[in-house]
């Protein structure tokens, strides 16, 4: 049993475990980092923490404080966390269509919340962010998506950590969002060990970016770096939703739904090296556990009928 | 060889509202040109100065061809083949 000092200090050195009934051969292992085991259950705590030590370091985020971020809401649970442990106010800048959970955690811990429209998705909560941060310049943007402290966290963090219970990982799989985990962790272990595979999982949505006028309107996060990935996969619902309900099933570990999608890409690279062969040691990352996820329904019912409810819905 | 495309709602214009269109192809170049004989201007809203347009993303099968060859990314009979604009966030 441990002794801390603050919530804050419980933060990272999560457990990584073995997943033996999904490994697709006796050579080829997947082996699960759960992030979920953050003080408030998912892997922004430690890109959170990392970017209010980093703006309070340079001066710019000093007591009483308001922080302004664009959130589809693991990151601003982290952040009011943090927040309300510091005495920082907290805006969440939110697409309308991420879950209730998300909304009541949030409020909990006193942040207050700006809906976005739901059809431009997280680029639009980007976007109305960047507005409320021109009309508000003593608000204090950590923006995620470009703060080099998101994937530090993960370059100082989550890296050494892996690299540490497997030193013979040979591929780490995440998702693919701001891309400070891929970038920070992937950055790391090729330092290490340059033949490590780097592989990113995007779950898909792209209906979401329905509202966009043309194509120069997607969005690629400042932090993003092709040259840190080897592979790249863009997974759907049905998909997700069915390798979630698998790593429940078969290993007991409850996760959100952004994680079957990751699961699924450390699958499809297992199942190719045991074709061909090869041994692996997989490591992928569990982001965060499946309570935020309840309401949508990915739980409960036919696959079929989850994937449907889950159509339109923010789940990454 | 018939390759299966799944077009983003963006792009439909040029595929009179169809989701998913069929083309030929060997590779992804090959299947793109197809395409554009079929849904003229497709292919400029792909590909730029050669390559694949910044804010397009391509995947046979699900994967990324930027990582697999780019637009010489083989495709076989029966591959499905999927654009969509480059979409970040919502990670968290």
């Amino acid at each position: 049993m441990a002794r801390y000092d603050s919530l804050l200090d419980t933060l990272g050195d999560t457990p990584l475990v073995g997943l033996p009934a999904l490994s697709p051969a006796p050579d080829v292992r997947l082996w699960a980092k759960l992030e979920d085991r953050n003080p408030t259950g998912s892997v922004k705590d430690r890109p959170a923490l990392a970017m209010i030590e980093a703006a309070e370091k340079e001066g710019t985020l000093t007591q009483g404080c308001t922080i302004l971020e664009p959130t589809s809401g693991n990151t601003g649970i982290s952040l009011a966390m943090a927040a309300s442990l510091k005495g920082y106010g907290l805006v969440c800048v939110m697409p309308e269509n991420t879950s209730e959970e998300r909304r009541q955690i949030l409020q909990a811990y006193g942040a207050r919340i700006v809906s976005s429209p739901a059809e431009g998705g997280s680029n639009q909560a980007v976007a109305v962010a960047k507005q409320l941060a021109e009309q508000n310049p003593d608000w204090v943007m950590l923006y995620q998506y470009g703060n080099s402290a998101n994937a530090e966290a993960h370059y100082r963090g989550t890296g050494p950590e892996i690299l540490r219970d497997l030193p013979g990982v040979t591929h780490f799989v995440a998702g693919l969002g701001t891309t400070g985990t891929l970038v920070g962790v992937g950055r790391y272990l090729h330092e290490q060990n340059p033949g490590t595979q780097v592989v990113a999982a995007e779950p898909r949505y792209g209906e979401l970016v329905y509202g966009l006028r043309n194509l120069d309107e997607g969005f690629v996060p400042e932090l993003y770096d092709a040259d840190v990935l080897n592979r790249r996969f863009s997974v759907g619902s049905y998909d997700a939703l069915r390798r979630t309900r698998q790593l429940l099933e078969s290993e007991g570990i409850f996760a959100g739904i952004s994680t079957g999608a990751v699961l699924h890409a450390a699958l499809t690279v297992g199942e190719r090296a045991a074709a061909t062969g090869e041994s692996a040691e997989i490591v992928f990352l569990v982001a965060d556990a499946g309570w935020k996820y309840l309401s949508t329904g990915a739980y409960s019912g036919t696959l079929d009928e989850a994937a449907q409810r889950l159509d339109g819905q923010l789940w990454a | 060889m018939a390759v299966n495309v799944s077009i983003p709602t963006i792009l439909r214009s040029h595929t009179d509202g169809q989701k998913s269109v069929q083309a030929d192809g060997g590779t992804v170049a090959e299947v793109i040109n197809d395409l554009d004989s079929r849904h003229s201007g497709l292919k400029d809203r792909l590909v730029k100065d050669g390559g694949l347009h910044r804010f397009v993303n391509v995947y046979v099968n699900d994967e990324d061809i930027r990582f697999v060859g780019g637009l010489e990314a083989t495709v076989s009979d029966g591959d499905s083949l999927t654009i969509l604009p480059a979409v970040a966030g919502g990670m968290r």
